[in-house]
C-alpha cells in the first residue's frame, strides 16, 4: 500500500495518537469474545430495527443492512473547528452561486464560470430563472464529502445539494455506540449529534413560504422501495411530521394539500427525497407516477417550499465543482478553507490527453454520475477495464473528469482477519435557512476490501460512528 | 392523519389477524386428524378449510393430488398462495414499513421480527416436525403485536384505524371458522345433543371451540353439554366472548365513531345496523331460518363494511 494518514497511528501501525490513546486502552482491555459478541449483536439489532437500504440491480424489496464498525472515527475540537468554518464557507458560496445563476449571473459575466458550463448542463433548470425562493436558500440539506489527507489536511470530493443521504446512520451508528459500549461515553468527551432532526426541523420551518405563521412540514419519499427509505421514514417520524408520496399529494387553487382522513389539509414546506425530473409530471418527466401535477406552478407562485430547492444539481455536478474555489473568491473574496482535489476536465483538449495517458493513476468519475457508479479507479483497475473506459472517455470526454488518485486516510476496523486499516471518508450534514448551523459530526464511510477507495454503501461500503472530541 | 397511512395501518392489523385466524383454522385440522377416522373424512376436513377461504380451485390447480402436506405447505408457507399465513405476515410486515413513522418503536419492530423469525421458522422444517407449535407460535406474535399497539399507541386515529382492520377481519374469520361445519349441511336442530353415535363431532365442536380459546369459555357461561347450538350462539351472540360477531361489531361501531366526521355517515348506520341486529338475534330464530345462509349473508355485508370504510377514509378521492 502507497503512505496514507492513519487516523489511529503517528506510524500506520503501533505508536497511538493521543486522542485515540484511551480508546486503545479500553480496547486492548476487552476479551476477543466480547467484541465479537457486541458486534454480532450490532448486526442483529440493525436489523430488528430494520435500519436496511434497499440494493437496486435486485429483485424489489431486497433489503440489505450496511456493515457497522465498532471502531470509532475521531475528530480533534481544534480539526473540527476548521472543517466547520470551511463547511459554511463552501456552502454559503454554493448557494450564492446558485441564486446568482438563477438571476443577474454575474458570476458568468465576470468570465469566471464558462456559460456552458451552466446553461448547457442537463441539471440546470430554466424553469428556475428568476424565481425567487425563501431567503434566497436553495441547498437547504448539503452533505458534503470531505476526505482526509494528511494531518489538517482536508479535501472536498463532492458537494451533494440535490437529495443527500445518511444523516440517519449517522443517528443511528451514534445509538448503537451508545447502547454497546456505553463505558466508552464515560471517557470520551464525544460531541452529540441526537437534536439533528429539530435542528433540520427548525430550519425547514424558518423557509416557509412569506406569510405563513404555522407552516406544515412533510417529508416526501418516492416510497418503500427506494434504498435510502428508511432514512425518508426515519426523519418524518423524529421530526413528527407527515411521510408522504406523491398520490397523497394534489394542487388545488395553487395550494398544495395533502389527502387525510379529515379531508384536505394545506402543506407548507416540503423536504422531498426525489429527484428534480419527478417532482412534476406536467413540467418534468411525464411518465412520472412519483409526482404531483401542478406541484411546479405552485413553486413558481411562492406558495410551498421545496427543499431541497429545484435546479440545485448544476452547482454540485462534477463539471462545475473545479469552479468553487474561485467562486468562493468571487463571492466572499475570501481564501477557501477547504482543498478541492486538482481536476483535470475532459472536455478540454489538454486535460484529456493528460487523462488518457495516465489513466493507471487516475480516477475518473462521470460529471453526472453519484453512488460510486460509472467511475474508474485507475490504480485498483485491470488493463482490461482502463482500456474499456478510454474508449468511453474518448467517445464522450466532456462527460468525465479525473483526479489524481487521493491517498485518503485509513482507519483501524474490524475485517475477517482481525482489525487493519481501511479507508474512510466524511459526510457532514449542513443545513441553510436563516443562518447555517450543523451538528458536531458526519457520517463516515468505511470502504471494507483492502486497499478500496470506494465508501459508497451500494458498492459493500460499511459505516462508523464519528466523534467530534469538545476540548 | 394521511388517509394513505390509514390504509396501511388497516391492512397491517388485517393481516396479522388473517395470519392468527388462518393458524387456529390449520390447527384444528391438525388437531382433528390426530382422531381415529376414515381418511376420506380427514381429507373432508382439509377441504372445507380451503373452501371457505375460497381457495379450493388454485389448490387444484397446483396439486392434482391431495395430501395434506401440500395441503399444509400451501396455507403456511407458499407466498404464491396470498392468503398463506407466510404471505400475510409478509403483507402484514410491508404495510408496517410503509408507515413505521407512524407506529410506535415497539409496534414496528414486533412486525418485524415476525416476519424475520417466520422465515428462519419456515426453513426449520417445522411443518412437517410439529404444526401446531407453529400455529401456536403465530398465535402468540399476534397476542403481542395486539398487546404492543394497545399498551404503547397513542390513542388517536391510527389506533382507531388499527382496531378497525381487526374486528372487521375478525369478524370476518369467526363467521369462516363457524361455517365449515355448517356449509351445506342446511338447518341444525337447535335442541340436537351429542350423544355416543355422534362422538366425532363431539370432539369437532370441541376442536372448533378450542380455536377460538373458547373451550373453557363455554364450561363457565353454559355448564352443560356441548351441542352445535351453544357453540353458534356463544360465537355469534355472546357479547362477552372476544371474538364473537357480535362483540367485533360492537368494537368496529365504537372504532369507527371515533373516526367520523359524520356521525350519520351511511358506513356508520351500516356498522350500527348489523351490530344491534346481532346484540337482539335469538339463536333458535337463525338455525331455524338456516346457519349457512345467514353467515354468507353476514360475510358479505362484512365485506360491503369494509369496501365503505376504504372508500369513506383509506383512499378518498381530491376534494
Amino acid at each position: 500500500m502507497p503512505n496514507f494518514f492513519n487516523e489511529m497511528y503517528t506510524d500506520g501501525a503501533t505508536d497511538v495518537r493521543d486522542h485515540y490513546r484511551e480508546f486503545d486502552r479500553w480496547l486492548s482491555s476487552q476479551s476477543a469474545k466480547t467484541i465479537d459478541r457486541k458486534r454480532a449483536e450490532a448486526d442483529l439489532i440493525f436489523r430488528r430495527v430494520g435500519i436496511t437500504f434497499a440494493v437496486y440491480g435486485n429483485e424489489a424489496g431486497t433489503e440489505r443492512v450496511i456493515p457497522f464498525d465498532i471502531i470509532p472515527r475521531m475528530i480533534t475540537a481544534s480539526e473540527w473547528t476548521q472543517m466547520q468554518a470551511g463547511l459554511v464557507q463552501r456552502v454559503r458560496t454554493l448557494n450564492m452561486f446558485i441564486h446568482d445563476i438563477y438571476h443577474d449571473q454575474n458570476i458568468v459575466k465576470a468570465g469566471i464560470v464558462p456559460p456552458e458550463q451552466i446553461f448547457r448542463n442537463a441539471q440546470y433548470r430554466p424553469e428556475m430563472q428568476g424565481i425567487s425562493v425563501a431567503s434566497d436558500i436553495y441547498a437547504h440539506i448539503a452533505g458534503v464529502d470531505i476526505v482526509r489527507a494528511g494531518e489538517g489536511e482536508f479535501y472536498v470530493l463532492e458537494d451533494n445539494l440535490r437529495v443527500p443521504s445518511g444523516v440517519s446512520y449517522m443517528l443511528e451508528d451514534r445509538k448503537m455506540m451508545m447502547r454497546l459500549f456505553p463505558e466508552l461515553f464515560a471517557r470520551y468527551p464525544v460531541a452529540p449529534v441526537a437534536h439533528y432532526p429539530d435542528m433540520l426541523l427548525d430550519n425547514l420551518r424558518s423557509v416557509a413560504p412569506v406569510g405563513v405563521t404555522d407552516p406544515t412540514v412533510v417529508v416526501m419519499t418516492p416510497g418503500m422501495y427506494n434504498s435510502a427509505y428508511f432514512e425518508h421514514a426515519f426523519l418524518a417520524q423524529q421530526m413528527g411530521v407527515e411521510l408522504v408520496e406523491g398520490q397523497d399529494l394534489f394542487v388545488n387553487d395553487n395550494q398544495v394539500y395533502m389527502r387525510t382522513t379529515r379531508g384536505p389539509k394545506r402543506v407548507d414546506v416540503i423536504y422531498r427525497r426525489i429527484d428534480d425530473d419527478y417532482l412534476d409530471p406536467l413540467a418534468f418527466r411525464s411518465d412520472s407516477t412519483l409526482g404531483v401535477p401542478g406541484l411546479l406552478s405552485v413553486y413558481r407562485a411562492g406558495r410551498v417550499t421545496l427543499a431541497n430547492a429545484i435546479g440545485t444539481g448544476v452547482a454540485d455536478d462534477k463539471s462545475i465543482y473545479p469552479y468553487v474555489p474561485d467562486m468562493i473568491r468571487f463571492y466572499l473574496s475570501e481564501e477557501p478553507i477547504l482543498n478541492n482535489v486538482p481536476t483535470y476536465q475532459c472536455r478540454k483538449p489538454k486535460d484529456l490527453s493528460y487523462v488518457l495517458a495516465n489513466l493507471p493513476k487516475l480516477v475518473v468519475k462521470e460529471v453526472h454520475g453519484a453512488g460510486g457508479y460509472g467511475m474508474l479507479v485507475g490504480p485498483a483497475s485491470s488493463t482490461a477495464e482502463i482500456e474499456a473506459f478510454r474508449a468511453r472517455i474518448i467517445a464522450k470526454p466532456d462527460g468525465y473528469i479525473a483526479q489524481p488518485t487521493l491517498a485518503l486516510s485509513a482507519c483501524p476496523t474490524f475485517v475477517e482477519s482481525g482489525i487493519a486499516p481501511r479507508h474512510i471518508d466524511l459526510r457532514p450534514f449542513v443545513l441553510s435557512g436563516k443562518t447555517i448551523s450543523m451538528v458536531p459530526g458526519g457520517l463516515t464511510r468505511v470502504a471494507l476490501q483492502e486497499g478500496s477507495l470506494v465508501v459508497n454503501s451500494s458498492q459493500g461500503g460499511g459505516t462508523k460512528d464519528t466523534w467530534i472530541l469538545e476540548n | 392523519m394521511l388517509s394513505r397511512t390509514a390504509d396501511h395501518l388497516f391492512w397491517m392489523a388485517r393481516y396479522t389477524e388473517r395470519a392468527e385466524n388462518t393458524a387456529r383454522m390449520l390447527d384444528v385440522n391438525v388437531q382433528t386428524a390426530l382422531l381415529p377416522q376414515a381418511p376420506r373424512a380427514a381429507e373432508e376436513g382439509w377441504r372445507a378449510t380451503l373452501s371457505i377461504s375460497e381457495l379450493q380451485s388454485e389448490f387444484d390447480q397446483k396439486y392434482p393430488k391431495f395430501t395434506s402436506k401440500d395441503m399444509l405447505h400451501f396455507m403456511v408457507a407458499d407466498t404464491s398462495n396470498p392468503s398463506s399465513i407466510a404471505s400475510c405476515l409478509r403483507f402484514a410486515r410491508e404495510n408496517a414499513r410503509a408507515v413505521r413513522g407512524a407506529l410506535t418503536t415497539e409496534v414496528w419492530e414486533t412486525q418485524n421480527i415476525t416476519w424475520l423469525e417466520m422465515q428462519s421458522q419456515l426453513s426449520d422444517n417445522i411443518l412437517e416436525q410439529d404444526p401446531s407449535q407453529f400455529f401456536e407460535w403465530v398465535k402468540y406474535r399476534s397476542h403481542l403485536s395486539r398487546g404492543v399497539t394497545f399498551g404503547t399507541m397513542l390513542q388517536d386515529e391510527a389506533l382507531y384505524f388499527i382496531r378497525l382492520g381487526t374486528f372487521l377481519e375478525r369478524a370476518d374469520n369467526t363467521a369462516r371458522i363457524l361455517d365449515v361445519k355448517f356449509h351445506g349441511a342446511g338447518a341444525v336442530p337447535s335442541a340436537a345433543k351429542l350423544g355416543n353415535e355422534n362422538q366425532h363431532d363431539y370432539y369437532y365442536w370441541a376442536a372448533i371451540l378450542r380455536s377460538v380459546s373458547a373451550f373453557e369459555i363455554y364450561r363457565t357461561v353454559y355448564r352443560d353439554a356441548i351441542t352445535p347450538a351453544r357453540v353458534a350462539d356463544l360465537l355469534m351472540l355472546r357479547g362477552d366472548m372476544p371474538r364473537s360477531l357480535l362483540a367485533c361489531l360492537y368494537h368496529v361501531v365504537r372504532d369507527l365513531r371515533h373516526v367520523s366526521a359524520d356521525q350519520n355517515s351511511h358506513t356508520l348506520r351500516m356498522a350500527g345496523k348489523m351490530h344491534a341486529e346481532l346484540e337482539f338475534a335469538r339463536i333458535e330464530d337463525i338455525l331455524e331460518e338456516g346457519l349457512h345462509d345467514y353467515l354468507t349473508d353476514f360475510l358479505e355485508r362484512v365485506y360491503t363494511l369494509g369496501n365503505r370504510v376504504s372508500h369513506d377514509f383509506l383512499v378518498p378521492l381530491a376534494a
